[in-house]
């Protein structure tokens, strides 16, 4: 006797793969209810002025895209869980390493410090959107892999980020406005000496290319 | 306590784009609004789940509220959101009044100050872990301070002006804002109100849930420098123990004008000490019309630190609080991070 010809209602011959795929089925039918006919969260909010909405389009490096995006979202939480951004990483999720940062509108910010929609008419630039469209790595990567800038690299993208905002503003620095410049970002690695040297080599680098 | 990766809770969310409709809002929710400007003070009680409103009022579509512009006296509005990096960077806050200019520049990191607003530096709730971590203290609406207790480390605490809480402000603009007699411009939809930024804040004895003036349904909206201290002597020191970027463990701010090496006129704040910014009031009379020499600058210090009462850790407090004043009154080279 072959599973298809039981009865359906013997749960113990449910597989786990056939389970697991109702219930994501079934929440995801029910979220998505949810979220259709729900009625507003608060009273008369729909006409109070500047009432948001949950689906936007968010300029993310370059490219639009189409997002669900809760009211207390972090647009670090955006890039990583529902962009599938996750270059930009989570540290401490509390303003303090400067892992998750990001260029919003060129200029560097921490995003696991802010709310996705708060960027909404913003231009966000994540370390996937700096190499050009041919692979050639900004000068800032490739300063990082010719200096072997990093140890386990998770703060790296946070740095290299924080660096190609800094670079903007000051193109020539010295390494102490360099060190000032990048001073929102932590490395628990204590490779501080190496990053700066490369974020230095970086600086000749744009010079070179501009 | 463990530290949340998650998501905050829900709230719900607005984005007025004028401050009429954020005062709107303000009025609609009062108690269960909060009002955000940067978020850099905000996410931290959110994502703690230490604090919590329904709804949140985010006032970084409000343009009306960013930039700096001259006034009819000669001094300058900064709009309450106006982020610090825009204060640090205007070519009329760097002209003249370059000791807010300062005392802006030695906040925290540049993606904070990127972002951070100046009517959040000076609004944002102390520092105090034991209040921040959730403690059911005096100032978080309970019954006892844990930071002022036999075993408690208290080193970054208050040594002026306790009144059963022990906590501080931790505000790097506010002691320069105050030295340079500002105006904070509140609004609420019954209309606008003007304080002197000295009284902006206030202390536990006044209100012990509250760091500043405002009330549920008001709004900083601008802080007016008006144009006597423009161009004065100024300094500017900050204390921390991480000199990358931290919190302040003392600052002070005090701008003096100087004829012929006699003290005409100064004000004098320090931060830090107590839950206010503290004037010193007593300071500024006992140098006006002295020789600016080392003799005043002894008896400043010495009188600086009168009646201060230290707690378990924090004696340390006492010689930097006499020493910076010192070094105000010296004029010393700027000591800079």
């Amino acid at each position: 006797m072959t599973v298809q010809e039981q009865t359906p209602q013997e749960p113990s011959h449910v597989s786990r793969r056939t389970f697991i795929k109702v219930v994501i089925a079934s929440g995801a039918a029910v979220s998505a209810s949810a979220y259709l006919f729900r009625g507003p969260t608060l009273l008369g909010q729909g006409s109070l002025p500047g009432a948001v909405e949950r689906l936007m389009t968010l300029n993310v490096n370059g490219q639009m895209r189409r997002v669900d995006v809760m009211k207390q979202e972090t647009l670090a939480m955006t890039l990583r869980y529902k962009l599938g951004l996750t270059g930009t990483k989570l540290g401490c999720d509390r303003s303090e390493c400067g892992a998750c940062t990001v260029l919003i509108d060129d200029v560097p910010h921490y995003s696991c410090s802010i709310l996705t929609h708060t960027v909404r008419a913003k231009k966000i630039l994540t370390i996937e959107g700096l190499e050009t469209a041919n692979g050639t790595l900004h000068p800032v990567q490739q300063a990082v892999v010719d200096e072997q800038g990093f140890q386990c690299a998770f703060c790296m993208s946070g740095f290299i980020m924080a660096t190609v905002g800094f670079l903007k503003t000051n193109p020539d620095p010295t390494r102490a406005e360099l060190a000032h410049g990048i001073s929102g970002n932590l490395c628990r690695c204590m490779d501080y000496d190496k990053i700066l040297r490369s974020m230095m080599r970086a600086a000749q680098y744009m010079q070179r290319t501009t | 306590m463990a530290i949340i990766h998650d998501v905050m809770p829900v709230f719900e969310l607005f984005q007025p784009t004028t401050v009429d409709d954020t005062l709107a809002l303000l009025e609609t929710y009062k108690k269960d609004a909060w009002v955000l400007a940067g978020g850099l003070d905000t996410f931290d009680w959110l994502k703690d789940r230490n604090k919590r409103r329904k709804v949140v009022v985010d006032l970084s579509g409000v343009q009306e509220l960013r930039g700096v512009k001259t006034t009819a006296d000669g001094g300058i509005e900064i709009g309450a959101a106006t982020t610090l990096t825009d204060v640090v960077k205007h070519p009329l806050v760097k002209e003249k009044y370059p000791i807010l200019m300062q005392a802006a520049e030695l906040v925290a990191s540049p993606q904070i100050r990127n972002q951070g607003t100046v009517g959040g530096n000076v609004s944002q709730d102390t520092r105090c872990w034991y209040y921040r971590s959730g403690w059911s203290c005096y100032r978080a609406g309970g019954n006892i301070c844990y930071a002022d207790t036999p075993s408690a480390i208290n080193r970054e605490h208050a040594i002026f002006d306790a009144n059963r809480c022990v906590a501080v402000n931790p505000s790097d603009t506010a002691p320069a804002l105050i030295a340079l007699d500002a105006r904070m411009v509140i609004r609420s939809s019954d209309g606008e109100r003007v304080v002197d930024a000295e009284t902006y804040f206030i202390g536990p004895s006044i209100d012990i849930t509250r760091m500043t003036v405002l009330r549920p349904g008001e709004l900083l909206t601008a802080i007016r420098v008006p144009a006597t201290w423009a161009g004065a002597e100024f300094y500017f020191e900050k204390v921390r123990e991480r000199q990358v970027w931290d919190f302040p463990l003392v600052n002070v701010a005090a701008v003096l004008k100087v004829s012929n090496g006699t003290i005409a006129g100064s004000r004098i704040v320090i931060n830090a000490v107590a839950a206010h910014p503290v004037r010193l009031k007593a300071v500024e009379d006992a140098v006006a019309g002295k020789r600016r020499n080392e003799e005043t600058a002894r008896m400043a210090g010495e009188l600086a630190v009168q009646g201060a009462r230290p707690l378990a850790h924090n004696g340390y407090k006492i010689p930097l609080v006499r020493n910076l004043v010192k070094r105000a009154i010296r004029g010393e080279a700027q000591a800079r991070a």
